[in-house]
């Protein structure tokens, strides 16, 4: 294929990406944003692969063939519980790969011949700039998945003068890349020792960021994701690869400005991490006290049979109870004995941006009975029944009365609206967050304690 | 601590202030209660039930008012009733302190603290106290009962043998609390209905209850007051509410009128030509009868008919459901005393903003009205039980506001980088550089047009999906291996291996997930 050629297959291949995005923002558009997606990338491949440049086909094929096959069987073998584990494993390898080019490019003989001064200059500032968002990316996201998937406490760690620590971080990374300038004899080693440092830094900005507060994370890392693979685009002198990066990255980021408008907080004070920065999450926190009314799946389900509209708050405690099925079940019942069910979703429920949206298409439960936070807030008042499956902060009712509180100002799910409330939870402990939670206490609040999916079975046997 | 309860006396008042279940949770308290004999029987308990749960029942109505510490009642009392209280008791009941100086006058006069239960702030905290929207619901129920039982035909639609009956077409007018009671009732009785508000934050709520939201051809004027409640409105568009209500009148069989302006007399919204204008048979119920009437005609007490329309200005509503009236009431009024400490620390803290609102005369000085909140409430309509938040809501936006503006220090100092930035870039680097970054640009301002509008449902498809078209990189990677087998080739293998992953794995395992997703 000429150069030309080439070209205008990375034209047509960032159309098609961008059609994908664009595609993926309606749900009757998506399925063929997907496809869209995965033309443009296909076209991409067979563009770069019959380029001059390349002709070492079996090298390639023997990295190529592998990889596909793993990522074809994890995507296949993975749980949609286990989804927000996989998306954050995912970022790191393109993290990964991203630091692998500009290593590799580094150590390329070939890579600066022929380049005027200038020139050299700014492609050194393209590969450092590229291996360390790489480098942060990588280790964040590895973290992040750590996080997600229990290997690690999903509590904030907070190192004191963590904000200084990142920040001195931050300059000596400036120092080294004025050092690795120049490709001489230590380039390399500054290009190592800057990568490490970096990777540090990731590993520290995650670790600091709280349980709920971890969406966002999943997604600004999606955006590192795309910045670092731009960077990448900016070393290779390569248009699609710039294209496609600053696309992943500007929507990455935008998807956690929404996040944050979700949850009321701004995008720097995620970003910096430790939950609630330092103004609550370091106090006591009143802790709520008094007679918790606690219920059986009996009364539950009599409250269910008496009720007229019944409101499902799922969170995350359902996708670890794979209780969406029967929810399903519970649901249709109810529907079909002439009853209101509609589900209502906060912005930030799960560990994923949309992950309950997921978990209840997968259970096939409509989508247009799946209402976002501001749509529902208003019609709790005129509920009878509303079950809370393993949610906790987002229907904290210190949020909105608690200045103390670590979420305060967060937009919470009014539940306590209602006529009654029943919480599914397996003890009295805190939430992700660690704060505790007064809804559990109120009058009309009753509950069920045990595991959320033996519960919802004995509902459903019940009905 | 003595509670008394005495029997209502005022005309058609069926209801009693505590219910037996009530006295037995006071008793749990603490409390001695007293009932004066015959209270609760025309709210159907007799007096051998409250002495099952402990209450003394007493014979005259003096003994209960003179003795008791603390007395509960429903109505706001009449004189007569107040100047036999005991000096320095506690009364809790309907006061009305705006229209009833004169009782504020006498309860100061003996040190009596008036507790008026139409006066308790309505904010969250309060809800399980607040006897007015307990109240209006009751009343909105019954209206429509009342109008069922006046009106000559079927509320629902019917198909039969001997012919199609249509369904019966009913005109809510004010969506407060009793409003939208009188909506769901109506439509549950298979009526179709319509409702108008000058609120328009009501309109999600009718059309919630299957309600049809009734708009005016008019420029748009929230009439949404103080806190929630209704305000005046301008001439123009009290102009253009009569039309349509005119309008209406000619087509609906059952009004029912339920518009209020807090201290002022109800807004005169049918005229009798409209009631002329419509069916004979039809009904109007007024709510608002006992503030003179949002009807012209309707004569406050009474049922009247006029061209054949029936006109119900009954006041009693509450009172005509006076087994479960009372048993709210007793319910609301247990909460109150709770929120008073119980028996034990019995106290008007003055600092307890729900004490404050509701306490119109302590220690021999009117209280009433209470200071206003420092914060105006948020805008929610009030009576339709969707309720203010707490004032304290504020605060944490306040230190929110506070780390925004200390971040907002490192805006100007980017802007200026950013501007350093782009004059080194314009003046120094080549061609080349530049057309990557106008590309670089490009993209992401398209990548931010075409996100914006996404659905939050999809986020974590888009999320993946982006996620495997950032396998790009994979490009990079191919870039870089040769047949030469050096580091950068393996570097670049192990790119290429990675990225693939990727790709594979994200553009699978989005499709699994939209392969879910359906209506």
């Amino acid at each position: 294929m000429s150069q030309s050629e080439i070209t205008i297959c990375y034209i047509i291949g960032a159309v098609l990406f961008i059609l994908s995005l664009g595609g993926l923002s309606k749900q009757e558009t998506a399925s063929r944003g997907n496809w869209y997606g995965i033309i443009g990338m296909l076209l991409a491949l067979v563009a770069v692969t019959a380029s001059e440049e390349v002709n070492a086909y079996g090298l390639l094929a023997i990295a190529l063939v592998p990889a596909l096959i793993i990522g074809w069987t994890l995507a296949r073998k993975v749980q949609m519980t286990g989804m927000p584990q996989l998306v954050a494993i995912l970022h790191s390898f393109v993290g990964l790969a991203a630091v692998l080019v500009g290593l590799g490019l580094q150590l390329d003989p070939h890579s600066v011949a022929g380049l005027t001064p200038i020139e050299t200059l700014i492609h050194e500032i393209e590969v450092f700039v590229g291996v360390c968002i790489g480098s942060i990316t990588f280790t964040g996201s590895v973290i992040a998945y750590a996080k997600l998937d229990g290997k690690m406490s999903g509590k904030p760690l907070i190192l004191p003068a963590r904000h200084v620590l990142n920040l001195i971080a931050f300059i000596v990374t400036i120092w080294l890349g004025y050092q690795f300038m120049g490709h001489h004899e230590q380039s390399f080693m500054y290009l190592l020792i800057a990568m490490v440092l970096t990777g540090i830094l990731g590993i520290h900005l995650v670790m600091a960021i709280g349980g709920a507060d971890m969406p966002v994370v999943v997604s600004m890392l999606n955006s590192y994701s795309g910045w670092a693979a731009a960077a990448a685009g900016f070393m290779l002198g390569n248009d699609l690869l710039i294209i496609v990066g600053a696309l992943v990255g500007s929507s990455g980021a935008i998807l956690s400005l929404f996040m944050c408008r979700g949850m009321n907080r701004s995008l720097p004070s995620v970003i910096l991490g430790g939950f609630g920065t330092d103004g609550g999450g370091g106090e006591t926190v009143e802790t709520p006290e008094g007679e918790v009314t606690a219920v059986e799946s009996e009364g539950a389900t009599e409250l269910l049979k008496n009720a007229k509209r019944v409101i499902i708050v799922p969170g995350y405690g359902m996708a670890v109870a794979q209780a969406q099925h029967t929810i399903a079940k519970i649901t249709k019942q109810l529907r079909g004995d002439g009853k209101e069910v509609l589900f209502a979703i906060h912005p930030v429920a799960g560990r994923l941006p949309g992950h309950m949206n997921v978990l209840l298409a997968e259970a096939n439960i409509p989508y247009d009975i799946v209402l976002e936070l501001d749509d529902i807030n208003h019609m709790f008042s005129d509920t009878d029944v509303v079950l809370v499956i393993g949610a906790n902060d987002i229907v904290n009712p210190s949020a909105l009365n608690d200045p103390n509180s670590p979420i305060a100002g967060m937009p919470v799910l009014e539940v306590w609206d209602a006529r009654n409330v029943i919480v599914m939870k397996r003890s009295m402990g805190a939430g992700y967050a660690g704060v505790g939670n007064p809804l559990f206490f109120h009058d009309n609040t009753s509950m069920l304690f045990g595991d959320a999916g033996e519960n919802v079975d004995a509902i459903l046997a019940h009905l | 601590m003595l509670i008394g309860v005495p029997k209502e006396i005022r005309d058609n008042e069926r209801r009693v202030a505590l219910v037996p279940q009530s006295v037995r949770e006071l008793k749990k308290l603490g409390f001695d209660v007293q009932v004066e004999s015959g209270a609760g029987e025309t709210a159907e308990y007799s007096d051998a039930t409250y002495e099952a749960v402990g209450a003394t029942i007493v014979d005259n109505a003096e003994t209960v008012w003179s003795t008791s510490d603390l007395l509960i009642k429903v109505r706001e009392p009449k004189h007569a009733e107040l100047e036999m209280l005991k000096d320095g008791a506690t009364l809790i009941s309907f006061f009305w302190p705006a229209q009833s100086e004169d009782d504020l006058n006498i309860c100061n006069a003996k040190n009596v603290t008036a507790i008026a239960v139409d006066c308790i702030p309505r904010i969250t905290r309060a809800q399980k106290m607040d006897v007015l929207s307990a109240m209006s619901n009751i009343a909105g129920y019954r209206a429509v009962i009342e109008a069922a039982n006046e009106y000559p035909h079927f509320f629902t639609g019917q198909i039969t043998a001997a012919g199609k009956i249509d369904p019966a077409k009913v005109l809510i007018i004010g969506g407060g609390v009793a409003g939208l009671a009188s909506l769901g009732t109506a439509k549950g009785l298979g009526a179709i209905v319509r409702a108008f508000d000058t609120r328009l934050a009501v309109r999600e709520q009718v059309e919630s209850l299957g309600g049809e939201f009734l708009q005016l051809d008019f420029p748009t004027e929230d009439g949404e007051g103080s806190g929630g409640y209704a305000k005046t409105m301008s001439e123009e568009f009290l102009k253009a509410e009569l039309k349509l209500f005119a309008e209406q009148a000619l087509e609906v069989d059952i009004i029912i009128t339920t518009a209020l302006i807090p201290g002022r007399p109800a807004p005169e919204l049918i005229t009798s030509g409209m009631v002329e204008s419509m069916k004979e048979g039809s009904v109007i119920v007024d709510l608002a009868a006992e503030r003179g009437g949002n009807c012209t005609l309707t004569v406050p007490h009474e049922k009247v008919v006029h061209h054949g329309v029936t006109i119900l200005g009954y006041t009693d509503f509450p009172s005509r459901m006076a087994a479960l009236s009372s048993r709210l009431y007793g319910t609301a009024v247990v909460h109150l005393i709770e929120e008073l400490g119980g028996c034990e620390s019995f106290a008007i803290d003055m600092d307890n903003e729900i004490i404050r609102g509701c306490t119109v005369t302590h220690e021999g000085a009117t209280t009433w009205p209470p200071p206003k909140p420092q914060n105006p409430g948020p805008k929610y309509s009030v009576d339709t039980g969707e309720r203010p938040v707490d004032e304290t809501k504020q605060v944490p936006e306040a230190t929110e506001e506070d780390k925004r503006s200390a971040l907002s220090i490192f805006k100007p100092i980017l802007l200026a980088l950013t501007a350093l930035a782009i004059v080194f870039v314009s003046s120094n680097v080549p061609e080349s550089f530049l057309s990557h970054l106008t590309v670089f640009v490009l993209a992401c301002f398209v990548g931010w047009q075409v996100i914006w509008n996404v659905t939050p449902a999809l986020h974590t498809p888009l999320m993946s999906v982006t996620n495997a078209i950032s396998g790009i990189i994979i490009i990079g990677g191919i870039l870089l291996i040769s047949n030469e087998m050096n580091a950068t080739t393996v570097l670049g293998m192990a790119a290429v291996f990675f990225a693939a992953i990727n790709i594979a794995g994200g553009f699978l395992v989005t499709k699994r997930m939209l392969g879910m997703f359906r209506k």
